[in-house]
This record gives structure tokens, sequence and C-alpha cells, in this order.
């Protein structure tokens, strides 16, 4: 028996209120809200995000990570091992790209599920478009990670079993993006239904011919489509069965993330179906793709670590410029400053730990904690007498603050702080996913993964630390070893 | 082992210093020979006239150029050793450091100390500095940034609100744009009202325009010699009565224990420099202080640090005029960082100039200090709170 034993999802902070776009770009927009990664995130760093939730919420032991996105920051090298660096997995975790498509998740999924070892699957996507399209207003900026893994006696228990899964492929153009270029084309929507129509059905039917079941046996089916249009258009062909809310009004469409979402979504659900009820993921992404499964009596004492309609009802406006800066949409005058130089490879190698992992030393004998990590004891005296000591999930409170208004930044003001953790070591840091206004000696904040510039296409990731909020109560976890 | 010092066996024998401005006409070159040969007439040096006297060259400048050839190309120097220096904000200081210690050891007779530095060709606002290949995890913040943390932990600290400290800081802001009015060489030349100073723009934290020191182009010298030769060169040389110097180890970033409320590396400085010198009480002993602030903020701080000024009373004294121009010690009479402007590798000697200058009745007129004390204090630091490095030199007029 294989299935679901955790999940976790991402949203980032920001928010940008459709109805601003029209009267900038002269068209588009629409109503609700679409989230909007900080100029500082990625799908990596929001994976990273999602992935240290999912983690966070049982014990188990990754043997395989499967990251999937239509954004990623590199080709030829591998983004997964961003990810992995930054949950500071075992080195004999594998970590694979699923390709940068749409049905790239789906994909993850499937794999993970004919998989024997346990598998996180970690999907983002940051979405946009020209200003004034559809997929800019539309879009979202998501992660979430599923995790999956065979019950075993020891392991941690399934929340949801795998009961069946369908899938058709096929080769047609309904949108297409060259990479490196941030807007993707579309053919045409009404093709694009009539397309997946059938290949919905036919994938349909044989996850539910494989389940032996019929489609009113299915009691929550979730539906990810390129539009949400299209989405509601293809639950016709399921079978009467109920299909839940799409997220787009409240997050948009998160692109190769979104099948993830919805599965979390699906799972936050069914949480208070009876345990055994049967419950379906439907992708329509160059072919159609279909999960059917059984929740078990652990699902309705889960509790993830944030749960998504928390984190949908949290967050803060970005004025539309500021989005369209974000994404490289409306070039701003820099301050007048030195821009950053490119990271150092072989440094960045040597700082794995550290610059990935948010891991520090502790000096075995007085228990100080130095961040950075560092060889010799204060006041000099021992050399390597330090533990790692990992600080990713360690809150800590402000010391004092400044706000730069004349450093270089990517989105300025640069707002940092003297931060203090909790348990031991300081760190002036820089702060995020907050106005300049926000913060007071004392503000509780803790670390999240980030990517600070991109110089020579070289995306330099680190830690910052953003306040702890209401809305997103990340618990700090009581465990330190590295 | 010890810090023993070396008072009174060297002597300050000349001295030069350029205007100290936005050059956009003078190149690096330029200025070190400005410089130079205003130390060499103060010296009474004439280098067309005969071999070159001074045994020994170094060079101090943060990013001027690379290797002692950067002062000996310009100068033309023939055979002789030349050696770059950089310890941040205090090169300038350094250098002198380094020219002195040599004479002190024996090895040289006479030595120049050079700072330059050129820092207007970047293109960019506030000083910059290019750093090695690294991982891309260390902040990028401003020098105004780091150091604007120390105004609210201070306030925090000793009970300053937020208006009596933007008060406090104008006011040191004041002081040294009008001491700076009062000197030609300064970088600016104007009086500024509190008025103005409260309303210039933020550039980090609370920190406005005018709590910022001025970035310039500039470069200043020293001629060293033994004491006892030193009246072959000049009638009024300065005695070095103590350096002291030190590297803070960075603990400050990361101890839990600093509280942005002092800079224990100049603490440890002054205490140094007070023991060699045997100062006792610098408060009564010295006739000015020239201190580095970088930042108004910066100034706050030193004036406790280096002992004149009770801890968390600084701010009291800032208002009661004590460090003004015609104040019980006046501080920066020369218009400090503030407003003389600060070109790195130049500082530390500029503030020894002022020392020169007022010890030895030159300054102008208008802020000539009329004392009979016989001591002056430079202090010079560079990098940030918490990461610092500090000096201290304490000169005198009178030896034994």
């Amino acid at each position: 028996m294989r299935g679901i034993v955790s999940w976790g999802t991402y949203l980032p902070y920001w928010r940008l209120d459709r109805s601003e776009i029209a009267p900038v770009a002269g068209q588009g927009g629409g109503r609700g809200s679409r989230t909007v990664a900080g100029f500082d995130e990625d799908a990596a760093t929001m994976a990273v995000e999602s992935s240290r939730r999912s983690l966070r919420s049982v014990g188990v032991a990754p043997e395989q990570l499967l990251f999937a996105t239509a954004s990623p920051a590199y080709a030829d090298k591998t983004n997964a091992t961003t990810v992995h660096a930054a949950l500071q997995l075992d080195p004999s975790v594998a970590a694979f790209d699923l390709g940068a498509s749409m049905r790239s998740t789906m994909g993850g999924l499937l794999l993970a599920t004919r998989s024997t070892v346990t598998t996180v699957v970690a999907a983002a996507d940051v979405r946009t478009g020209l200003p004034g399209s559809a997929d800019e207003a539309n879009g979202g900026d998501a992660a979430a990670t599923v995790v999956i893994a065979d019950a075993t006696p020891e392991g941690p228990e399934l929340l949801a079993e795998i009961v069946a899964t369908g899938s058709v492929t096929s080769e047609f153009l309904d949108r297409w993006r060259t990479p490196g270029e941030r807007r993707t084309k579309v053919w045409d929507d009404k093709f694009t239904e009539v397309q997946y129509r059938p290949l919905v059905a036919t994938a349909w039917r044989r996850a539910l011919d494989e389940a032996s079941v019929s489609p009113d046996e299915v009691a929550l089916v979730a539906v990810a489509a390129p539009t949400g249009r299209v989405a509601a258009r293809l639950g016709g062909v399921l079978g009467g069965v109920q299909v839940i809310d799409s997220l787009e009004s409240s997050v948009g469409s998160c692109g190769a993330a979104h099948p993830a979402m919805l599965l979390a979504s699906l799972l936050e659900q069914a949480g208070s179906l009876e345990a055994g009820s049967l419950v379906a993921l439907v992708s329509a992404a160059d072919g159609a793709d279909v999960l059917i499964l059984r929740t078990t009596e652990a699902l309705s004492r889960f509790r993830p670590a944030v749960t998504l309609s928390d984190q949908i009802a949290s967050g803060a406006q970005v004025p539309y410029g500021r989005f369209m800066q974000w994404r490289g949409m409306l070039a701003v005058e820099p301050p007048r400053r030195p821009e950053p130089q490119r990271m150092s490879g072989s440094a960045a190698a040597r700082s794995t730990g550290w610059k990935f992992g948010f891991v520090g030393s502790q000096d075995r004998e007085t228990g100080h904690v130095h961040l950075p990590p560092v060889r010799v004891s204060e006041g000099g005296g021992r050399t390597d007498d330090m533990a790692p000591i990992a600080m990713s999930d360690v809150q800590g409170s402000v010391v004092t603050y400044t706000v730069d208004r004349l450093a270089y930044s990517p989105s300025p003001p640069i707002v940092f702080a003297v931060v203090d953790f909790d348990g031991g070591g300081r760190l002036p840091v820089e702060l995020c996913d907050l106005g300049p206004d926000e913060l007071s000696i004392g503000s509780r904040v803790e670390p999240t993964f980030r990517r600070l510039a991109t110089v020579d296409g070289i995306a330099n990731y680190f830690w910052k630390m953003r306040p702890v909020r209401d809305g997103a109560p990340d618990e700090p976890s009581d465990t330190r070893e590295a | 082992m010890g810090s023993h010092g070396i008072k009174d066996r060297v002597a300050i024998v000349g001295m030069g210093c350029t205007k100290f401005v936005e050059h956009w006409d003078k190149s690096l070159d330029d200025l070190i020979i400005d410089a130079a040969d205003q130390c060499y007439a103060s010296a009474g040096i004439d280098r067309s006239s005969g071999p070159d006297p001074i045994d020994a060259y170094w060079l101090g400048t943060a990013q001027g150029g690379m290797s002692g050839i950067t002062l000996a190309r310009p100068l033309q120097l023939q055979n002789k050793p030349v050696t770059r220096v950089e310890n941040f904000c205090a090169t300038g200081s350094e250098a002198l450091r380094q020219a002195v210690y040599a004479v002190a050891s024996g090895a040289y007779d006479v030595a120049m100390a050079v700072g330059v530095e050129k820092t207007k060709d970047s293109g960019y606002q506030g000083l910059n500095a290019a750093p090695p290949p690294n991982d891309g995890t260390a902040r990028t913040l401003t020098a105004a940034a780091m150091f604007s943390m120390v105004a609210p932990a201070y306030g925090h600290r000793y009970g300053v609100d937020d208006a009596e400290m933007r008060n406090v800081l104008a006011h040191i802001a004041r002081k040294n744009h009008a001491n700076g009015a009062r000197n030609p060489r300064a970088q600016f030349r104007r009086e500024v009202t509190l008025e103005t100073i409260c309303g210039s723009p933020t550039v980090a934290g609370s920190l406005g325009v005018f709590d910022c020191a001025g970035v310039a182009d500039g470069a200043a010298a020293a001629i060293v010699c033994r004491a006892e030769d030193a009246h072959r060169f000049t009638d009024r040389p300065l005695y070095v009565k103590a350096l002291s110097f030190v590297a803070g180890n960075g603990g400050g970033l990361t101890d839990p224990d600093y509280d942005y409320t002092t800079f224990p590396e100049v603490v440890a400085t002054a205490v140094d420099a007070y023991e060699q010198a045997g100062i006792t009480d610098p408060r009564r002993d010295l006739a000015l202080a020239e201190v580095h602030d970088c930042f108004t903020i910066s100034e706050l701080v030193l004036l406790e640090d280096l002992g004149l000024a009770e801890r968390g009373e600084a701010w009291r004294g800032v208002l009661d005029g004590v460090f003004e121009l015609d104040g019980d010690l006046p501080v920066n009479p020369d218009g400090g960082l503030k407003s003389f402007g600060h070109p790195v590798g130049a500082s530390g000697l500029r503030m020894m100039f002022e020392v020169w200058l007022q010890l030895r009745g030159e300054a102008t007129p208008e802020r000539q200090l009329t004392t009979d004390r016989t001591l002056g204090l430079t202090h010079n630091l560079g990098g940030y709170p918490g990461e610092m490095v500090s000096f201290v030199s304490i000169l005198g007029t009178e030896p034994g």
C-alpha cells in the first residue's frame, strides 16, 4: 500500500488586487486578487518553504526529491539541488528536476506513486505575462509539496491511499513559451477546451475502471486545467461529481504547481469527510492525468503546518507598479550604488551548509552559537571544537534595526535588523515580507529562504528573516541538531 | 609582553594636506604630489637641491592603488622602500603608525607617511568597497545603515527619546559644519541650521543626509624622525606620545551581549593610548580631540568611548556646548569627517594635520584655539559597530 504521508503549501506574502491592472495597462485584470512572489522569491525558494512545512508536519526520511516548475532559475544545472541543500537532506537523497512544463507536477506525483522509495514531490511556479494579459491577472505564485511513501509499521501513517491512476498523452499546441521568455502564448481557449474534454473523459474512465468504482462513489474532485474557465467546463465530463474551488479567484492559476496546490486543497477539505472516502485529482495538460485516493482515519487528525485557507486570508497588497518591477516588466531607476558582484561558485560550494541550510556552529564547550559558522572559539583558544547547529526553524527577536535607503537592492529600501535567535546566536540580517515601518525592537522574526539577487545568471540564494505573523503561525521546531 | 608605547621617541616634523573636495580636475597622483610637496616644504626639505632625505615611505590608500609603486611612481622616488597599507577608514593613521615604528626601531632616520583617496571617480554615492569573491551571504548594507542602528539602541538604553536624539545629532552636525566653515581646506564651508539638518532627507534609519560625512577626494602627509633630530627640520615638532590600534574580531556582530551603544575596540585603544601617554584625565589634559565622526551618532558614542564624557551623558554635553570651538574640550575643530570630507586613506593624517596646526598656532584665526594645553588626540576608525578597527594617537608639543 502506498499513499500520501504529508503535504505542505506556501503562498507568498504579497497579493495583487486585479482591479489595479486595467487602469495602468488599459486592459486585463478582473476581480479578486492573486498571490505574488516577492522580488526575492522564485520557484526554488517557494518550494523550499512548502517542503519545509511538509517535512515539519511528520517525521519522515525522504529518499528522493522531485522538483517541478515551469520557471526554473537554471537550465543544465539542476534546480532540485537548491531545494535539497536548503532542506539539508542527506546527500544520498537523489534530487531531480521534472522538466519545465505544466504537466511536470502530475508526472512527479505519478512517478512517486509508482516508485518504492519515500519521495518528496515539490512543485512551485512564478506566473506572469505581459501587462494586461490573462496570464498576468489569472496567474498565481505558489508552492506545494506532497510526500508519498509506502505504508510501513515504523513509518508515518498514510493520510490517503493511492487507489488508481489514469493517463492519456496527446500532442497539440494550446500554450507554449520559449525558454527564457516571460510571455506564454496561447492558441485559442475554445480549441483548448474541445481538445481536453475527451482526453479528460478517457483518463477519468481508466482511473475509475482501475479502482472499480463509479463516479458517484467519488466524494470530491479537484480539476487542474490551463485556465479556471477550462477547468470549470471539464468538470462537466466527470459525471456529476462535486468539484472543489479552483483557487483561481483567491490565489490564481499556479502553472506547473497548480495540480499539487489543488491536491493539498482537496486533502484539507477531505479531512472532514468520513475516513475511507474516495477523492480524485484530475489534471489537463498535454493530455490528462487522474489520481484517485482513499482517505484514511489519520487524515482527520493531520494538521498541515499552515493551512491554505489561513494563508489565503493573510498577506498584504503590492502595488501594480512594484509587481511589474518585480517581474521585470518595468525598469525602475536603481540606487546610485554598485550592483552586487556575482557570487563565487567555489566559495559557495564550500559554504552550502551555511548558505543554503542556514547551519551555524555551536561551541561544544561554551554553547556559544556562531552565525556564520566559525572554527575557532570566541576569544581564541580552541580550534574545531564546534558542532553544526541548524537555525532554519529557529525564531528570533529584533535587537535593533534600520532601513537603508541608499544601498543597492533589487527592490529598495533594505530593511535590516540585528536578530537574536531563541536559544542563542545573533545575526545581522536582511528582512523581507514587510513594509519599512512595520518593525520595532522586540519584533518576532523567523528564517525564510530567498534569492538575494541574480548576477551573471547566478541566482544568489541565502536566508532572510520575515515577521512571525498570526496568519502564518509557523511553529518553531524544538529540534536544532543539524 | 605588553604594549609599551614609544612616548617621545619620534616626532612629526612636517605635514601637508590638500583641500578635501570633489577634485574633478585632480588625479590620485596629483593629490599625492600636492600633499607631499606641502609636507616636504613644511619640514624644510627641498628635493630639487639634493638627494631625498626621506629613507622610507608608507602609503595609505584603501582603494587608490596596489603596492608602494602607487606612491613611488608619482613622486619619482629613487630606490626607496615604499609600503602600501590598508586598514579600512583608519588607513591613513596606519601609514603613520608604520612610519613612526620604523623610525623608533632604528631602521630608518626619516620616514614619510602619505594617505590618499580618490573616492569621487566611482560615480556612486557614498563610499564603496569591492569585496573579494565570496559565497554571496555577506550583508551589503551601507555604512550609514550599519551606524544608524546605534541611535535607537543608545536612545533606548539611556532614555533619550527620538525627538531629543534628533536634536542632539543635529547639534553635532551644526558644530562640525560651523567649524568646517572656518576651514579653507574643508569640503563643506557653510554653516547649517538645526532646522535644515533635521529636515534633510533620510539615508538610513533616522540618519539624514546631514548626519553623514562628506565624501571627498584628498591627500595628507607627514614626515617623522627621531625626536632628537626633530629640530633639524622644525622649531615646533609634534611629539608622538601614544599610538594605539585594535582590529576587532567581528565578535560584536554575533555576540548577543553587544548592545550597539558603544564601540569596544575604541574603548580598548583609548585605554591603551592614555596609558602610553600617561594621561589620567583626558577631558582636562587634551587641548582638542579629532574623532571619527563618520556619522553624527558615531561622534556621540565616541565621546563616551574615548572618556571625554561619562557613559550615557555625552548627549547632555553636546547640548551644553562642551565640545564646540569655544567649549571646554573642542572636538573636531577642523570640521571633522562631517564637513572636512572623508577621503578614506587620507582622513587619519588629516586629523593629525589639525592637531599640528592647532598646537602650533597655525590654524586660521577663526578657528584657532587659545589654550595652554599641549596635547591633542586623534581617533580614527574603520568598519562598523560590532566589526571595527580603531586607532588613537596622542600628540603633544612638549617632550617628556
